[in-house]
């Protein structure tokens, strides 16, 4: 697959360019397929009008593990991806074509079973927002230091850091634009929390706190391309899907319990990574605009973590009990998958010290 | 800590965590030096072991070191 070269090609245009440009807004370029589904939903997309065709209910079944399978995961992405920014030579129509939500729903459906089948949940599981909120803080707390964090502060070199960079700028350059879609769907304090969250995030009023474009200004410093394609050819299949479950949480009305959980669990277990990912950027004397983008992160997220689990998801059980299950199943979802994304991409960053300069 | 004019001054204190200021201007420190706030809820440390004091750092969180035999 090409997508390697397409990353180190990009690096070595943009440190030419002294990496100034500005984060791109505009839809990205369709990523490369890797397998059958990813390769019937780009060329289905491509495809005139009356020429589409997109992956079959058989297409999908013969998936046997779809959180690990690059193939699944991208093709749900790319999917995603026309609910956010667009792809760029893609028909804009084609977000709400019935065929093609149709393919959709099929790779959601089976992604969905696996991620219920794969977390473990707490018995009995808690009913109350009080008991809710413990349980929240209790599966949150680590007894032991993140490995990844606890590698980019100490071991990591130069090359690995920006390898791990490039890992997560799936992630980091959408950041919490999938919650936008749970705010509607949501009211009373729960709404007031989770704006008051996403106010931060998108920079309390100021643009150039945007907390994306600050990830985005950290990379052009450091000569990397600043638009999304060239991340997600490379992406792993963990990666994909733990940006995958995300927007498969808060773009599902259904699932408004689970989004809610999933951001508890995120922003509950960021701050200490942030600290330590921090101090390896300061180590390696990398550009102030890294340290930067993680420092915020120490603090924004300590706030946070208190306004989801009490304001957001405290709020939405004392309105909605029942939704108390899902906002638990949201959190392990989180934890699980993360985990399992973190734990790969550290054993990479170990057996393949010089990926990204080589 | 101080509120901006009229504005209304609103503390939470969090169970096992810090405390949130929401419309507070600034903190002075128990050293008597200020810290501006810049964001719209702010998380004050309690435990007195965070690294950037008077935040919060999570560090209420972090693995303590084991206690000396």
């Amino acid at each position: 697959m090409s997508s390697r070269h397409t990353l180190r090609r990009q690096l070595s245009r943009s440190a030419d360019s002294e990496g100034k440009q500005a984060p791109p807004n505009g839809p990205m370029t369709l990523p490369t397929p890797c397998g059958t589904l990813s390769e019937s939903v780009v060329s289905g997309l491509t495809a005139s009008a009356g020429r589409r065709s997109f992956p079959t209910d058989s297409d999908v079944r013969a998936v046997t593990d779809p959180v690990h399978d690059r193939d699944f995961q991208l093709a749900l992405w790319v999917l995603y991806e026309l609910h956010h920014r667009g792809l760029a030579g893609v028909d804009d129509t084609l977000e709400w074509d019935p065929d093609l939500l149709g393919a959709r729903r099929r790779l959601e459906t089976v992604f969905e079973t696996a991620v219920r089948d794969l977390v473990e949940l707490p018995d009995p599981m808690p009913t109350t927002s009080s008991e809710v909120a413990t349980e929240l803080r209790r599966m949150t707390i680590s007894g032991t230091e993140p490995e990844l964090p606890a590698f980019l502060a100490r071991e990591a070199s130069h090359d690995q850091f920006l390898d791990y960079l490039a890992e997560r700028a799936v992630y980091h350059l959408r950041e919490s634009d999938a919650q936008c879609f749970l705010l509607p769907r949501i009211g009373g304090g729960a709404k007031t929390a989770l704006a008051e969250i996403l106010y931060d995030e998108f920079g309390a009023g100021r643009p150039d706190r945007l907390h994306a474009d600050i990830f985005a200004r950290a990379l052009a410093d450091l000569g990397m391309p600043t638009g999304l394609a060239s991340y997600v050819d490379d992406a792993d299949a963990l990666t994909l899907a733990s940006v995958n479950v995300t927007t498969l949480f808060n773009l599902h009305r259904r699932l408004r319990g689970a989004a809610a959980g999933h951001l508890a669990a995120f922003e509950a277990t960021s701050s200490i990574p942030c600290r330590l990912i921090a101090d390896g950027a300061e180590r390696l004397a990398l550009p102030a605009s890294v340290v930067d983008y993680y420092v915020e992160h120490v603090e924004a997220d300590s706030v946070h973590e208190q306004v989801a689990i009490t304001g957001l998801c405290g709020n939405l059980v004392d309105a909605e009990p029942d939704l108390a299950a899902d906002v638990i199943l949201g959190a392990a979802a989180c934890l699980t998958i993360d985990t399992l994304a973190a734990d790969r991409l550290l054993a990479r960053l170990r057996e393949q010290p010089d990926r990204i300069a080589s | 800590m101080t509120a901006a004019d009229g504005a209304r001054l609103e503390v939470t204190l969090c169970p096992g965590g810090p405390m949130l200021l929401r419309g507070a201007t600034e903190v002075r420190d128990e050293d008597g030096n200020l810290h501006p706030v810049e964001r719209p809820v702010v998380a004050l440390c309690r435990c007195h072991r965070s690294d950037r004091l008077p935040w919060c750092d999570s560090s209420h969180k972090a693995p303590r070191p084991a206690p000396d035999p």
